[in-house]
């Protein structure tokens, strides 16, 4: 029997929390800081101890909450962590170790402006942060861009499974437009809490298995080598096999925009300004970032005059767009900073004094 | 070397009276001579042999000397961040209540870097034991200054020896968490010599039975010596400790609980 979906009215934040009991997650470690704070609040209120039995907790800083995340996720469960840019920061220890233990996890970051304190209004300033590492050490997080309410919601459910089919950490980047904005969202209905114990996790050493081990540690360079190279492999294969995007008017497209999250939303109404003014621009919508749509975006440069990356940053994934464009067309980028969100008109003109020309 | 004879009729299983605890596994420990680290590991795995809590327990060993506990306890282990032991315990603990998890930590892990999660897990009253190995030295990085040196004591970054005008105060952790509501039992211990050794082993022994019954947080400090970092010979250490450590750091129970219900 299919279920029907539940339609309601949220926050993406709030959105995140409500998919996050009904994915059957098991834990939930935070720290409050804006513009993300609903989602603990609303777990709180929820109160899924007394449904799912999910684990909901305050802990007392953003770097505990990162490592409870470890301590779960190396008993086997589905946890997760949410905090906004200057809270990620200090999580890194954290992931980098939870990226060396090859644990899965989901960690949803709602970006704000930076750095240092920076601003609570929403940036894309964190690309770089969350798609090379962020911490120390040869990582990769997999990294997904919601650009909806709806996305914020079924992104959990679908972190979980590439976080579990990897073992890997899985982070949400979003900013503090979808976090905060309301729009319709359709929520899964109520799974189970999974029982299935994965045969890596620490769970008591009963007597028919040997006893498992969680670390990141090796001092035998040898074997080190082998496990960055095993990790190579993983990312690799994650890169061949787990591309998402979208494309948004790109069959005929002589110019195209690159843009993910909020500024693909403004993007799209960017696509339709142009067009109404005769030049053919298509939008490209990296879902995933890491793995970044290379090939795509490569096999594009063959078709379009000039690609716009457009992001609310300096410019940060434009570095991935040439990379994957490798001198075949001009690439420019164009942003707004400190917590502005660019509006379609700007990015028209952008585009037209960089690529166009007048 | 003297010949006994009939050695071979006295080595008999019916005449053993004490053998290597086979949740000890075979690996070569990686402690220096004399240190307390390995009576320390001995008495948890005696007791989580003579407990039954092999299948059970959950060990979250933590970075300093100790990092390679996971090798040595035939259990399932998580390595942990430095200092983030309680936080990763706490999530164990959560997740798998009806599970014996522990986590054992040096000065500077616990004390230093560590301290927020230290005092935070205590506060919540988390179901854990923690087991704090006191040393007063940074061992795994070769004889710096921990938290909890002793005033004037030298090391390699106290070079002069601790001047707390300018370095602080040796911290008193242990006591600071007895007064945590959420601590139940806090305890000070030392493994130097036979008596003392039954002693902790009881100490930890009681804390396991608390966790059985939720009743909070339960630390166990160990005093402990550091011949390499100290530059002392083991049994120097021992008298220097007894000497210096004890006095600052009384050996005893900070905090007991009324005694446990008869089974």
């Amino acid at each position: 029997m299919v279920m029907e979906k539940e339609l309601r009215l949220m926050k993406g934040n709030e959105a995140v929390a409500e998919a996050a009991i009904r994915a059957g997650v098991d834990g939930y470690f935070g720290y409050p800081i804006t513009p993300q704070t609903e989602i603990i609040e609303y777990l709180m209120e929820a109160n899924p101890s007394k449904t799912t039995g999910m684990v909901v907790l305050q802990a007392e800083s953003e770097i505990a909450a990162i490592n409870m995340v470890y301590g779960g996720a190396a008993c086997g469960k589905k946890v997760m962590t949410s905090s906004s840019s200057p809270g990620i920061s200090l999580k890194q220890e954290g992931i980098t170790y939870i990226a060396g233990a090859e644990l899965p996890c989901l960690i949803v970051n709602v970006v704000r402006g930076g750095p240092g304190l920076g601003t609570i209004q929403p940036a894309q300033s964190d690309y770089f942060q969350a798609t090379k590492g962020g911490g120390h050490g040869d990582y990769h997080l997999i990294v997904l861009a919601p650009a909806s309410v709806q996305e914020m919601a079924d992104f959990v459910d679908l972190s979980f499974e590439l976080a579990f089919k990897y073992r890997n950490p899985v982070m949400m980047l979003s900013d503090g437009a979808i976090g905060q904005m309301m729009e319709k969202v359709y929520l899964s209905p109520q799974k189970e809490r999974s029982k299935i114990v994965p045969d890596w996790a620490t769970t008591g050493k009963p007597a028919t298995r040997e006893r498992n081990i969680i670390t990141s540690l090796d001092l035998d360079p040898d074997r080190q080598e082998m496990f960055n190279r095993k990790l190579v492999a993983k990312y690799n294969e994650i890169r061949e096999k787990e591309v998402r995007f979208e494309e948004f008017q790109c069959e005929d497209a002589e110019y195209l925009l690159v843009a993910y999250g909020t500024s693909a939303r403004v993007c799209q109404k960017s696509v339709q300004i142009a067009r109404e003014q005769g030049i053919k621009v298509g939008l490209l919508r990296p879902i995933t970032l890491f793995p970044f749509p290379t090939k795509r975006i490569s096999n594009l440069a063959a078709k379009v005059k000039g690609m716009l990356s457009v992001e609310m940053s300096a410019g940060q994934m434009v570095e991935d767009v040439l990379l994957s464009v490798n001198g075949k067309v001009p690439v420019y980028h164009f942003g707004r900073m400190g917590g502005i969100v660019t509006t379609p008109e700007e990015v028209v003109e952008s585009l037209k004094s960089k690529l166009i020309g007048g | 070397m003297v010949e006994f004879s009939g050695i071979k009729e006295i080595i008999k299983p019916e005449n053993l009276v004490y053998k290597k605890t086979n949740i000890m596994t075979e690996n070569t420990l990686s402690y220096c001579p004399g240190c307390g680290h390995g009576t320390a590991h001995r008495i948890i795995a005696e007791i989580i042999g003579e407990e039954g809590l092999q299948s059970e327990a959950i060990g979250v060993s933590p970075v300093g000397c100790s990092v390679f506990m996971y090798n040595y306890i035939d259990i399932d282990w998580q390595e942990a961040a430095h200092g983030r032991a309680p936080a990763v315990a706490t999530a164990i603990k959560r997740l798998l209540p009806g599970k014996f998890v522990f986590t054992y930590q040096g000065d500077g892990d616990l004390a230093a870097i560590g301290t927020a999660e230290t005092i935070h897990a205590c506060n919540r009253g988390e179901n854990i034991l923690i087991i704090f190995i006191n040393n007063g030295i940074y061992g795994m990085t070769g004889g710096q200054m921990a938290p909890t040196t002793l005033p004037g004591m030298k090391s390699s970054t106290s070079p002069y020896g601790r001047d707390v005008k300018t370095m602080g105060f040796p911290l008193k952790i242990t006591d600071i968490v007895a007064t945590l509501p959420g601590s139940y039992y806090v305890t000070r211990q030392s493994v130097h010599t036979a008596a003392n050794v039954k002693k902790t082993k009881k100490a930890i022994r009681k804390a396991v039975q608390y966790q059985k019954l939720n009743k909070g947080t339960c630390l166990v400090e160990i005093v402990s010596n550091c011949p390499s970092g100290w530059k002392m010979t083991p049994v120097q250490s021992n008298k220097w400790m007894e000497e210096n450590m004890f006095p600052y750091y009384p050996l005893g129970d900070l905090k007991t609980p009324e005694e446990l219900p008869t089974k």
